[in-house]
Protein backbone atom coordinates (compact mmCIF):
# COMPACT_ATOMS: atom_id res chain seq x y z
CA UNK A 1 0.00 0.00 0.00
CA UNK A 2 1.45 3.66 -0.67
CA UNK A 3 2.23 5.33 2.58
CA UNK A 4 0.15 8.82 0.96
CA UNK A 5 -2.95 9.33 -0.75
CA UNK A 6 -4.34 12.59 -2.28
CA UNK A 7 -7.44 14.17 -0.97
CA UNK A 8 -9.44 16.17 -4.01
CA UNK A 9 -11.32 18.37 -1.37
CA UNK A 10 -13.88 20.82 -2.39
CA UNK A 11 -13.36 24.46 -1.08
CA UNK A 12 -15.44 27.65 -1.39
CA UNK A 13 -15.24 30.72 0.06
CA UNK A 14 -18.48 32.76 0.13
CA UNK A 15 -16.50 36.29 -0.36
CA UNK A 16 -14.27 35.13 -2.74
CA UNK A 17 -15.31 31.80 -4.87
CA UNK A 18 -18.45 32.04 -7.10
CA UNK A 19 -18.58 28.57 -6.72
CA UNK A 20 -16.96 25.46 -5.77
CA UNK A 21 -13.25 24.13 -6.85
CA UNK A 22 -11.53 21.45 -5.66
CA UNK A 23 -8.01 21.65 -4.02
CA UNK A 24 -5.55 18.10 -3.88
CA UNK A 25 -3.87 17.82 -0.67
CA UNK A 26 -1.00 14.34 -0.27
CA UNK A 27 -1.34 13.24 3.25
CA UNK A 28 0.06 10.15 5.00
CA UNK A 29 -1.66 7.29 4.34
CA UNK A 30 -2.24 5.64 7.58
CA UNK A 31 -4.25 2.10 8.50
CA UNK A 32 -5.39 3.06 11.70
CA UNK A 33 -6.71 6.86 10.14
CA UNK A 34 -10.16 7.46 9.42
CA UNK A 35 -11.05 9.73 6.58
CA UNK A 36 -11.82 12.58 9.29
CA UNK A 37 -7.90 12.32 10.62
CA UNK A 38 -6.76 12.80 6.88
CA UNK A 39 -8.92 16.34 6.99
CA UNK A 40 -7.62 16.85 10.47
CA UNK A 41 -4.36 16.32 9.57
CA UNK A 42 -4.75 18.87 6.44
CA UNK A 43 -6.26 21.59 8.79
CA UNK A 44 -2.54 21.26 11.39
CA UNK A 45 -0.13 20.69 9.04
CA UNK A 46 -1.09 21.81 5.44
CA UNK A 47 -3.95 24.72 5.34
CA UNK A 48 -5.55 26.02 8.38
CA UNK A 49 -7.86 27.48 6.46
CA UNK A 50 -9.85 24.32 5.68
CA UNK A 51 -13.31 24.27 6.79
CA UNK A 52 -15.42 21.55 8.07
CA UNK A 53 -17.58 20.13 11.02
CA UNK A 54 -16.36 17.58 13.52
CA UNK A 55 -16.83 16.87 17.45
CA UNK A 56 -16.79 13.50 18.60
CA UNK A 57 -15.02 11.17 16.57
CA UNK A 58 -16.74 8.18 17.39
CA UNK A 59 -19.87 8.10 15.89
CA UNK A 60 -21.48 9.60 17.95
CA UNK A 61 -22.52 13.55 17.21
CA UNK A 62 -23.70 13.23 14.05
CA UNK A 63 -21.71 16.49 12.35
CA UNK A 64 -18.95 15.17 10.18
CA UNK A 65 -20.97 13.99 7.37
CA UNK A 66 -19.71 14.67 4.12
CA UNK A 67 -19.70 13.05 0.63
CA UNK A 68 -16.80 10.60 0.27
CA UNK A 69 -15.98 9.67 -3.09
CA UNK A 70 -19.68 10.82 -4.27
CA UNK A 71 -21.40 8.60 -0.98
CA UNK A 72 -22.68 10.42 2.00
CA UNK A 73 -20.47 9.05 5.11
CA UNK A 74 -19.90 9.94 8.38
CA UNK A 75 -15.96 11.04 7.67
CA UNK A 76 -14.97 9.65 11.66
CA UNK A 77 -16.27 6.26 10.52
CA UNK A 78 -14.98 5.26 7.56
CA UNK A 79 -11.08 3.82 7.18
CA UNK A 80 -8.91 6.12 5.02
CA UNK A 81 -7.24 2.83 3.84
CA UNK A 82 -11.06 2.22 2.34
CA UNK A 83 -9.94 4.46 -0.23
CA UNK A 84 -6.53 3.74 -1.14
CA UNK A 85 -4.60 4.05 -3.44
CA UNK A 86 -6.94 7.03 -4.08
CA UNK A 87 -7.31 10.10 -4.89
CA UNK A 88 -10.74 10.64 -2.83
CA UNK A 89 -13.08 13.04 -3.31
CA UNK A 90 -14.66 14.78 -0.14
CA UNK A 91 -17.24 17.06 -0.82
CA UNK A 92 -20.11 18.66 1.51
CA UNK A 93 -22.96 16.90 1.88
CA UNK A 94 -25.23 17.16 -1.59
CA UNK A 95 -28.39 19.03 -1.26
CA UNK A 96 -27.63 21.48 1.31
CA UNK A 97 -26.45 24.83 0.70
CA UNK A 98 -22.85 25.45 1.32
CA UNK A 99 -21.89 27.71 3.98
CA UNK A 100 -17.97 27.80 3.44
CA UNK A 101 -15.75 25.00 2.15
CA UNK A 102 -17.03 21.35 3.41
CA UNK A 103 -19.51 23.40 6.22
CA UNK A 104 -23.51 22.80 4.82
CA UNK A 105 -26.37 25.36 5.75
CA UNK A 106 -29.00 23.21 8.27
CA UNK A 107 -31.28 25.84 9.08
CA UNK A 108 -34.05 23.56 6.62
CA UNK A 109 -33.56 20.80 8.31
CA UNK A 110 -33.46 22.48 11.74
CA UNK A 111 -36.61 23.43 10.74
CA UNK A 112 -38.18 20.08 9.57
CA UNK A 113 -37.60 18.66 12.19
CA UNK A 114 -38.90 21.52 14.29
CA UNK A 115 -42.66 20.59 12.54
CA UNK A 116 -42.63 17.59 13.14
CA UNK A 117 -43.03 18.36 16.80
CA UNK A 118 -40.42 16.06 18.20
CA UNK A 119 -41.01 15.96 21.80
CA UNK A 120 -43.37 14.34 23.77
CA UNK A 121 -47.07 15.98 23.64
CA UNK A 122 -49.70 15.31 25.83
CA UNK A 123 -53.18 16.26 25.78
CA UNK A 124 -53.21 17.03 29.29
CA UNK A 125 -50.12 16.65 31.79
CA UNK A 126 -50.38 14.65 34.55
CA UNK A 127 -49.94 16.12 38.10
CA UNK A 128 -46.56 15.53 39.47
CA UNK A 129 -47.84 14.24 42.34
CA UNK A 130 -49.01 11.43 40.58
CA UNK A 131 -45.74 10.16 39.45
CA UNK A 132 -43.71 9.87 36.17
CA UNK A 133 -44.90 7.95 32.95
CA UNK A 134 -43.88 4.72 33.19
CA UNK A 135 -43.25 2.28 30.05
CA UNK A 136 -42.49 -1.45 30.04
CA UNK A 137 -39.40 -2.50 28.13
CA UNK A 138 -41.90 -3.79 24.92
CA UNK A 139 -42.76 -0.40 25.29
CA UNK A 140 -39.59 1.11 24.82
CA UNK A 141 -38.46 -1.32 22.39
CA UNK A 142 -41.99 -0.07 20.47
CA UNK A 143 -40.36 2.94 19.33
CA UNK A 144 -36.14 2.35 19.91
CA UNK A 145 -34.75 1.81 16.51
CA UNK A 146 -36.33 5.32 15.84
CA UNK A 147 -34.78 7.13 18.55
CA UNK A 148 -31.13 6.13 17.59
CA UNK A 149 -30.79 8.80 15.05
CA UNK A 150 -28.17 11.23 15.78
CA UNK A 151 -29.20 14.12 12.90
CA UNK A 152 -26.02 13.49 10.66
CA UNK A 153 -28.34 14.24 7.94
CA UNK A 154 -26.78 11.36 5.42
CA UNK A 155 -30.22 10.10 4.81
CA UNK A 156 -31.29 13.42 3.21
CA UNK A 157 -27.66 13.52 1.12
CA UNK A 158 -28.31 10.21 -0.05
CA UNK A 159 -32.32 10.89 -1.32
CA UNK A 160 -32.87 11.85 -4.59
CA UNK A 161 -36.51 13.25 -3.39
CA UNK A 162 -34.98 15.44 -1.07
CA UNK A 163 -32.75 16.92 -4.00
CA UNK A 164 -36.24 17.26 -6.06
CA UNK A 165 -38.48 18.36 -3.45
CA UNK A 166 -37.52 21.21 -1.55
CA UNK A 167 -40.78 20.87 0.55
CA UNK A 168 -40.17 17.15 1.25
CA UNK A 169 -39.63 16.88 4.97
CA UNK A 170 -37.29 14.06 4.52
CA UNK A 171 -36.29 10.58 5.76
CA UNK A 172 -34.63 11.61 9.45
CA UNK A 173 -37.21 14.13 10.31
CA UNK A 174 -40.27 11.23 9.38
CA UNK A 175 -38.24 8.83 11.40
CA UNK A 176 -37.88 11.17 14.56
CA UNK A 177 -42.46 11.82 14.11
CA UNK A 178 -42.56 7.87 14.03
CA UNK A 179 -40.27 7.95 17.44
CA UNK A 180 -42.89 9.80 19.35
CA UNK A 181 -45.96 8.35 17.68
CA UNK A 182 -45.31 5.14 18.70
CA UNK A 183 -43.66 6.20 22.67
CA UNK A 184 -46.62 4.98 24.61
CA UNK A 185 -46.48 8.50 26.40
CA UNK A 186 -46.99 10.48 23.44
CA UNK A 187 -50.70 11.60 22.34
CA UNK A 188 -49.56 13.97 19.33
CA UNK A 189 -50.01 11.71 16.54
CA UNK A 190 -53.07 13.40 14.97
CA UNK A 191 -50.96 16.68 15.01
CA UNK A 192 -47.96 15.43 13.29
CA UNK A 193 -50.15 13.36 10.65
CA UNK A 194 -51.80 16.80 10.10
CA UNK A 195 -47.94 18.08 8.66
CA UNK A 196 -47.27 15.03 7.59
CA UNK A 197 -50.08 13.85 5.78
CA UNK A 198 -49.87 17.41 3.10
CA UNK A 199 -48.41 16.22 -0.19
CA UNK A 200 -45.05 17.57 0.32
CA UNK A 201 -44.41 16.12 3.87
CA UNK A 202 -44.21 12.05 3.10
CA UNK A 203 -46.07 11.63 -0.02
CA UNK A 204 -43.23 12.65 -2.05
CA UNK A 205 -40.92 9.76 -0.73
CA UNK A 206 -41.29 6.78 -3.62
CA UNK A 207 -39.48 4.33 -1.60
CA UNK A 208 -36.12 4.79 -2.89
CA UNK A 209 -34.23 3.20 0.06
CA UNK A 210 -31.20 4.92 -0.32
CA UNK A 211 -31.93 6.94 3.39
CA UNK A 212 -31.97 2.91 4.96
CA UNK A 213 -28.75 1.96 3.34
CA UNK A 214 -26.81 4.71 3.70
CA UNK A 215 -28.09 5.26 8.03
CA UNK A 216 -25.02 4.64 10.31
CA UNK A 217 -27.17 3.98 12.61
CA UNK A 218 -29.70 1.58 11.22
CA UNK A 219 -32.32 3.66 12.13
CA UNK A 220 -34.40 2.41 8.74
CA UNK A 221 -36.15 5.98 8.22
CA UNK A 222 -37.45 4.17 5.07
CA UNK A 223 -39.46 1.42 7.18
CA UNK A 224 -40.54 4.67 9.20
CA UNK A 225 -42.12 6.38 6.02
CA UNK A 226 -44.02 3.42 4.94
CA UNK A 227 -44.98 2.98 8.54
CA UNK A 228 -46.87 6.48 8.38
CA UNK A 229 -48.41 5.96 4.87
CA UNK A 230 -49.78 2.76 6.28
CA UNK A 231 -51.13 4.76 9.27
CA UNK A 232 -52.26 7.61 6.95
CA UNK A 233 -54.34 5.13 4.62
CA UNK A 234 -55.80 3.61 7.49
CA UNK A 235 -56.95 6.96 8.96
CA UNK A 236 -58.08 7.83 5.56
CA UNK A 237 -60.65 4.42 5.25
CA UNK A 238 -62.03 5.65 8.91
CA UNK A 239 -62.65 9.01 7.86
CA UNK A 240 -64.04 7.52 5.19
CA UNK A 241 -66.45 5.19 6.99
CA UNK A 242 -66.61 6.38 10.25
CA UNK A 243 -66.75 10.48 9.40
CA UNK A 244 -67.83 11.14 12.67
CA UNK A 245 -65.37 9.07 14.66
CA UNK A 246 -62.66 10.82 12.89
CA UNK A 247 -61.00 14.33 13.70
CA UNK B 1 -59.90 16.03 7.06
CA UNK B 2 -61.83 13.95 4.14
CA UNK B 3 -59.39 14.98 2.11
CA UNK B 4 -56.68 14.81 -0.01
CA UNK B 5 -57.29 11.18 -1.83
CA UNK B 6 -53.30 10.40 -1.87
CA UNK B 7 -53.58 7.58 0.73
CA UNK B 8 -56.31 5.57 -1.10
CA UNK B 9 -54.23 6.24 -3.94
CA UNK B 10 -51.17 4.86 -2.13
CA UNK B 11 -53.24 1.95 -0.68
CA UNK B 12 -54.17 1.32 -4.56
CA UNK B 13 -50.78 1.16 -5.44
CA UNK B 14 -49.84 -1.32 -2.81
CA UNK B 15 -52.12 -3.62 -3.20
CA UNK B 16 -51.43 -3.66 -7.22
CA UNK B 17 -48.16 -3.95 -6.35
CA UNK B 18 -48.45 -7.04 -4.33
CA UNK B 19 -51.36 -8.65 -6.69
CA UNK B 20 -48.61 -8.25 -9.59
CA UNK B 21 -45.55 -9.34 -8.12
CA UNK B 22 -47.53 -12.72 -6.75
CA UNK B 23 -49.75 -13.59 -9.36
CA UNK B 24 -48.23 -12.19 -12.55
CA UNK B 25 -45.39 -14.76 -12.76
CA UNK B 26 -48.06 -17.42 -12.19
CA UNK B 27 -50.44 -16.22 -14.84
CA UNK B 28 -47.46 -15.84 -17.84
CA UNK B 29 -45.90 -18.57 -16.51
CA UNK B 30 -49.00 -20.97 -17.33
CA UNK B 31 -50.27 -18.90 -20.14
CA UNK B 32 -47.66 -17.29 -21.65
CA UNK B 33 -45.08 -20.07 -21.71
CA UNK B 34 -46.39 -23.39 -20.34
CA UNK B 35 -49.56 -23.91 -22.06
CA UNK B 36 -48.28 -22.02 -25.61
CA UNK B 37 -45.25 -24.34 -25.29
CA UNK B 38 -46.55 -27.75 -24.81
CA UNK B 39 -44.78 -27.76 -21.18
CA UNK B 40 -48.00 -28.83 -19.77
CA UNK B 41 -50.84 -29.40 -21.18
CA UNK B 42 -53.50 -26.13 -20.78
CA UNK B 43 -57.35 -26.57 -20.51
CA UNK B 44 -59.91 -27.03 -23.25
CA UNK B 45 -61.41 -23.83 -24.44
CA UNK B 46 -64.92 -25.19 -22.91
CA UNK B 47 -63.05 -25.85 -19.39
CA UNK B 48 -61.61 -22.21 -19.58
CA UNK B 49 -64.77 -20.59 -20.18
CA UNK B 50 -66.81 -22.42 -17.99
CA UNK B 51 -63.68 -21.14 -15.06
CA UNK B 52 -63.90 -17.63 -16.46
CA UNK B 53 -67.58 -17.53 -16.72
CA UNK B 54 -67.70 -18.41 -13.17
CA UNK B 55 -68.78 -15.35 -10.73
CA UNK B 56 -65.63 -15.68 -8.59
CA UNK B 57 -63.03 -15.81 -11.31
CA UNK B 58 -64.86 -12.74 -12.56
CA UNK B 59 -64.24 -10.97 -9.44
CA UNK B 60 -60.64 -12.08 -9.30
CA UNK B 61 -60.00 -10.77 -12.65
CA UNK B 62 -61.47 -7.57 -11.54
CA UNK B 63 -58.98 -7.14 -9.19
CA UNK B 64 -56.42 -8.97 -11.46
CA UNK B 65 -56.66 -6.31 -13.85
CA UNK B 66 -57.65 -3.61 -12.07
CA UNK B 67 -55.35 -3.18 -8.87
CA UNK B 68 -52.41 -3.10 -10.82
CA UNK B 69 -53.37 -0.70 -13.03
CA UNK B 70 -53.56 1.69 -10.33
CA UNK B 71 -50.22 0.26 -9.44
CA UNK B 72 -48.98 1.55 -12.78
CA UNK B 73 -51.04 4.89 -12.54
CA UNK B 74 -49.31 5.77 -8.99
CA UNK B 75 -45.69 4.93 -10.20
CA UNK B 76 -46.13 6.74 -13.48
CA UNK B 77 -47.29 9.21 -11.58
CA UNK B 78 -44.38 9.74 -9.75
CA UNK B 79 -41.84 8.95 -12.25
CA UNK B 80 -42.69 11.90 -14.59
CA UNK B 81 -42.67 14.13 -12.25
CA UNK B 82 -39.30 13.51 -10.84
CA UNK B 83 -38.03 12.97 -14.26
CA UNK B 84 -39.35 16.23 -15.62
CA UNK B 85 -39.19 18.12 -12.08
CA UNK B 86 -42.62 19.34 -12.72
CA UNK B 87 -43.39 22.00 -10.51
CA UNK B 88 -46.91 22.63 -12.55
CA UNK B 89 -49.35 20.62 -14.16
CA UNK B 90 -48.53 17.85 -11.42
CA UNK B 91 -52.42 18.16 -11.32
CA UNK B 92 -52.71 17.04 -15.35
CA UNK B 93 -50.11 14.49 -14.58
CA UNK B 94 -52.21 12.75 -11.82
CA UNK B 95 -55.95 13.15 -13.66
CA UNK B 96 -54.30 11.36 -16.79
CA UNK B 97 -52.16 8.44 -14.75
CA UNK B 98 -55.45 7.52 -12.79
CA UNK B 99 -57.85 8.90 -15.37
CA UNK B 100 -56.31 5.92 -17.30
CA UNK B 101 -56.27 3.56 -14.59
CA UNK B 102 -60.24 4.35 -14.25
CA UNK B 103 -60.64 4.01 -17.72
CA UNK B 104 -59.21 0.30 -17.97
CA UNK B 105 -61.12 -0.92 -14.42
CA UNK B 106 -64.39 0.86 -16.56
CA UNK B 107 -63.47 -1.87 -19.54
CA UNK B 108 -62.72 -4.65 -17.59
CA UNK B 109 -65.59 -4.10 -15.31
CA UNK B 110 -68.16 -4.23 -18.69
CA UNK B 111 -66.25 -6.48 -19.86
CA UNK B 112 -66.15 -9.33 -17.25
CA UNK B 113 -70.02 -8.60 -16.69
CA UNK B 114 -71.33 -9.39 -19.95
CA UNK B 115 -69.00 -11.95 -20.74
CA UNK B 116 -71.41 -14.94 -21.87
S1 LIG C 1 -31.90 8.65 10.13
FE1 LIG C 1 -29.79 7.80 10.09
S2 LIG C 1 -28.86 8.82 8.28
FE2 LIG C 1 -30.68 9.99 8.79
S3 LIG C 1 -29.98 11.66 10.13
FE3 LIG C 1 -30.63 9.96 11.47
S4 LIG C 1 -28.79 8.75 11.86
FE4 LIG C 1 -28.33 10.09 10.09
S1 LIG D 1 -17.29 13.45 14.54
FE1 LIG D 1 -19.10 12.96 15.65
S2 LIG D 1 -20.09 11.57 14.31
FE2 LIG D 1 -18.20 11.90 13.31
Amino acid sequence: MADTITLDVARYGPETDSEPSFQSYEVPCREDWVVLDALNYVKDQLDGSLTYRWSCRMGVCGSCGMMVDGQPKLTCAVPLSDYAPGPVRIEPLQFFPVVRDLVVDINDFLEKLRKVQPWIVRDEEKPIAEGEYRQTPAQLEAYKQFSMCINCMLCYAACPVVGLEEEFTGPAAIALAQRYNLDSRDQGAAQRMETLDEHDGMWGCTFVGECTKVCPKNVDPAGAIQLYKVASATNWFKSMLLPWGSK
Amino acid sequence: MARNPTPLMWTLFGAGGMLSALLFPIHIFLLGLAFPLGWLEGPSYESLHALVTHPITRLYLFAFISLPLFHWAHRFRYTINDLFQLKQGTGIVAGICYGAALVGTFTAAYTLWTLS
